[in-house]
């Protein structure tokens, strides 16, 4: 997030776009409906009526997939009419005559074909954003889990610099990250291109940087894999050894077939966890590691903010602090690490080798948690980026994008989308959730579906049906519900029986990888 | 600010405008107790405990919903003031059944503190006990109609903090009632689990049903930490009893959440003390069952595996996938090992889902 949740008590008017706040970040969705209550507005992009609809000022159910044309559409009416912030355009962007050449070609006209908002409503909702300022943006996976997502997080950033929404408290550009840490692992360094801090694994000057701090030689310099093609890897027999820690893939990634055929291909499978799941069925070797509450360390939020984890209770029978067993491996390969424990961790080697974070000690955060940048010790961290208009890379880039569909769309043999998501009551496979006594509150997973489709097909609430794709079929029960438009199947993925991963689609952006799990194409059949 | 003075208990201070009596006295250092007042809320000045005297004023005011005015003189101790408000403890005392021996506020009520404060050792008036019964057909949230005083601060906190809109006054008069949509059980009403009207409760009337009789408010310590559910980062206060959470809430001042949680960062937390955890690390045989075995066994095997990828497959036949759930340090060490170590970048994590 380029902002921070305790900006939402003083937005104007937010702009909430592929986010089921409600249900995947309940706290932040209070603090938005405080706002609307004191009179902010609030702009709802999705397309299903989900629980923030009640709040919204205006809400816009586009179809699966169409941000980017409906995008376009509003910044056409923005720069037709103009009403777009020309001074920020100017002084703070670039690129800005590409963008216009390409927005241009997205009338309201087309835009309202493509993502089935009619054109008016379009030009209102293009005039009511320009009406305030700021406006502040929030978005989750709605935007980042297609084909396109690069392309989907490009537009929103183009929308919120041509509106002159950046550098300003309640602001920005805020995606809602959905793991509690998936931030920090971003910030650690567990991606295939960059160290600890973002620091590019490309650049000599931070390999040499790195290879002094850990006393080795020489550092790999050519970016890794990412997920997907580590997965494939295993089949054509590149990758030899796989390690997971702690992630439960067989359930989470699409098309499960798929992914449990890439898992049992491995030479060599690694999982370090604290339960066993389906994923740990393949492993070779399996490590029992301590949970959340049983060792110190930090996660970092959202709002970049890094908050204190302590330990309450001893790791049950042997298991031990995942960073005590990559240490252990570590001397077994011929090095010897010094750093005994999460704050040593910390405050000894992430702090010291990732600026953003130098600032950022373990005495600092024992009440709030600070958010980076924070680059020295005295510095109080940053809860708003691009202050000023001023963005890293000097000025921030409009980026023209073209719509594109997605990879799998309905025909006469699978008629519906498929879109998933999160619900309220479980987290992901439920390895938490599922042994917490929520299962109570939601015990089995539904095909959420609208009533029209519901009655055409002869499908009654709560009565078991088959949904099917190119991938897999499962039976569930079907939810029918005026949330869904006609068209969709709506579904998540916390029970192994009736998961939607079982249909979702393996197509990944090419820039990202993230896997296109807002859509594919799927068949609902009575039983 | 000139001219906003007001006099204190004998003493002039200033205050802002806008500013209520309460709000006042607290940046003076004083406490006025209160029940109903909950903090960032629309006053209702329904329990009538934080009256105060202002001078020249026929009767005592509520000092949570009175706005602070220029040259008022307000008595927050008076011996007017303390009749009242133990009078007003000791009607709510003989509204049900609050004897303290098992309740699970006890030592953490507030009517039992204003109870103590005002020297209440005998019940001047008879007790009507209250006609309804409990609902804890939910795992989590007990509703002990009993001891409810009908101070409101749950329905304040289901409708104007968390806009959960569950929770109402139902009813009227002497049988007023907090109830969940048309009075029927949480389960059944449009009520989310987020357990705020219960972390609202200044008395035993919402509890936690997990933290039943699993130990007293004194046995409790008190850690902060931070959920481990979504990217919002809230701040639980764990309440912990010999190594053991009992019950989670919200740090009230902590940023983001300010006290608040959602249902899975309230109750979300037993999943640690689940048999199913693994124990020992595990190996797995040619016939494809695992067996248990020792650290040093398991780490060996693994550590001379890699070492024979790498020597025939090179570094980057090598993958690992990391944590988002896990702590920083655990993440950083993980890359550490596959750049250092091991000496390739293919390390990731579920980034993007
Ligand atoms: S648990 Fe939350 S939603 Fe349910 S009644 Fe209490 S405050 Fe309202
Ligand atoms: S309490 Fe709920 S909203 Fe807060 S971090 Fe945990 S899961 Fe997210």
């Amino acid at each position: 997030m380029t902002n921070s949740f305790g900006e939402f008590a003083h937005a104007k008017m937010f702009l909430v776009i592929g986010s089921n706040m409600t249900e995947a970040h309940p706290v932040a969705a209070t603090f938005l409906k405080n706002a609307v209550m004191d009179g902010a507005k609030l702009i709802l992009v999705d397309p299903r009526k989900q629980p923030l609809a009640d709040f919204a000022t205006i809400h816009a159910p586009i179809r699966v997939g169409s941000d980017i044309a409906f995008i376009n559409g509003l910044m056409n009416v923005l720069i037709t009419e103009d009403l777009y912030d020309r001074d920020f355009v100017e002084k703070s962007c670039e690129g800005f005559d590409e963008l216009k050449s390409k927005v241009m070609e997205y009338t309201p006209e087309k835009a309202s074909e493509i993502s089935g908002i009619p054109a008016d409503r379009i030009r209102e909702i293009a005039r009511t954003l320009a009406s305030v300022k700021p406006v502040m943006c929030c978005y989750t996976l709605g935007i980042t889990e297609h084909t396109c997502g690069r392309n989907n997080v490009l537009s929103v950033a183009n929308l919120q610099m041509l509106l002159g929404n950046m550098g300003l408290e309640s602001g920005g550009v805020n995606p809602l990250r959905g793991q509690n840490n998936v931030q920090g692992a971003c910030d650690m360094g567990a991606l295939p291109n960059v160290f600890p801090g973002y620091q590019q694994v490309a650049n000599a000057d931070a390999r040499a940087k790195f290879e002094k701090a850990w006393g080795v030689e020489k550092l790999p310099e050519k970016p890794g894999l990412m997920i997907p093609q580590m997965m494939e890897g295993l089949v054509d027999g590149k990758v030899k050894a796989l390690w997971i820690f702690g992630e439960n893939l067989a359930n989470t990634e699409p098309d499960i077939r798929k992914v449990e055929h890439e898992l049992a291909s491995a030479e060599f499978l690694v999982c370090n966890d604290i339960f066993p799941t389906e994923t740990t069925r393949f492993a070779h070797v399996v490590f029992p590691a301590a949970a959340w509450s049983e060792d110190d360390g930090t996660f970092t939020s959202s709002e970049r903010r890094v908050s204190r984890v302590r330990k309450v209770s001893t790791p049950p029978g042997q298991s031990r602090p995942n960073w005590w067993i990559f240490k252990e491996i570590a001397k077994r390969m011929g090095h010897e690490w010094a750093s005994g424990s999460g704050p040593e961790l910390w405050d000894n080697e992430v702090s010291v080798l990732a600026p953003a974070m130098a600032g950022i000690k373990y005495r600092r955060i024992e009440q709030d948690g600070l958010q980076w940048p924070c680059p020295n010790e005295e510095h109080p961290g940053t809860p708003v980026l691009h202050k000023g208009g001023v963005f890293t890379s000097g000025k921030g880039r409009l980026t023209p994008v073209d719509w594109t569909p997605p990879a799998e769309v309905p025909d006469a043999e699978y008629p519906f989308v498929l879109s998933t998501g999160r619900r309220l009551y479980h987290y992901h496979t439920r390895t938490q959730t599922g042994r917490s006594g929520l299962n109570y509150l939601l015990p089995e997973e539904t095909a959420d579906m609208s009533p029209e489709d519901a009655l055409a097909l002869g499908i009654k609430h709560n009565e078991v049906v088959r949904v099917r794709s190119r991938r897999g079929e499962v039976k569930v029960k079907a939810n029918v519900t005026e949330q869904v438009p006609k068209g969709m199947v709506w579904m998540a993925f916390h029970f192994r029986e009736g998961n939607a991963n079982w249909l979702t689609n393996a197509v990944f952006d090419p820039f990202t990888q993230t896997a296109e799990y807002k859509a594919c194409a799927v068949a609902v059949e009575k039983i | 600010m000139d001219g906003y003075v007001l006099t204190l208990n004998g003493k002039q201070v200033a205050f802002q405008p806008g500013q209520t009596i309460l709000e006042v006295a607290a940046d003076n250092g004083i406490t006025i107790p209160t029940l109903c007042h909950l903090k960032g809320c629309t006053p209702t000045g329904a329990c009538r405990i934080c009256l105060v005297e202002v001078t020249g004023a026929r009767s005592l005011m509520a000092s949570c919903s009175t706005p602070a005015e220029k040259g008022m003189t307000v008595d927050t101790e008076s011996e007017r003031v303390h009749r009242t408000r133990k009078l007003t403890t000791e009607f709510l005392l003989a509204s049900g059944r609050h004897n303290c021996i098992t309740c699970e506020r006890s030592g953490a009520c507030t009517l039992q503190d204003l109870a103590y404060k005002y020297g209440i050792d005998k019940l001047r008036f008879e007790n009507t006990p209250q006609p309804f019964e409990n609902e804890d057909m939910n795992p989590f949230i007990i509703r002990d109609y009993s001891r409810c005083i009908l101070c409101g601060r749950c329905v304040q906190a289901c409708q104007e903090v968390q806009v959960n809109r569950a929770i109402t006054f139902g009813y009227r008069g002497p049988h007023a009632k907090i109830v969940a949509g048309p009075d029927v059980r949480y389960d059944q009403s449009e009520c989310v689990f987020c357990g705020q009207c219960m972390q609202a409760c200044p008395v035993g009337a919402l509890v936690e049903k997990k933290a039943k009789f699993t130990g007293r408010a004194k046995e409790l310590e008190k850690v902060r930490t931070t959920c481990p559910y979504c990217g919002v980062g809230c701040q639980l206060m764990l309440h912990v009893k010999e190594g053991k959470i009992t019950k989670v809430t919200g740090v009230e001042e902590g940023s983001p959440n300010k006290g608040r949680l959602c249902v899975k960062g309230r109750f979300g937390y037993d999943f640690i003390y689940s048999g199913d955890r693994l124990k020992t690390p595990l190996i797995r045989e040619k016939n494809g069952e695992f067996r248990e075995a020792s650290w040093d066994e398991a780490l060996d095997l693994v550590a001379n595996k890699l070492k024979e990828i790498i020597r025939k497959d090179g570094p980057d036949a090598i993958a690992g996938v990391s944590c988002a759930r896990s702590i920083n340090e655990d993440s950083y060490q993980m890359q550490k090992l596959f750049r250092a170590a091991i000496g390739t970048n293919n390390i990731d994590h579920c980034a993007r889902t």
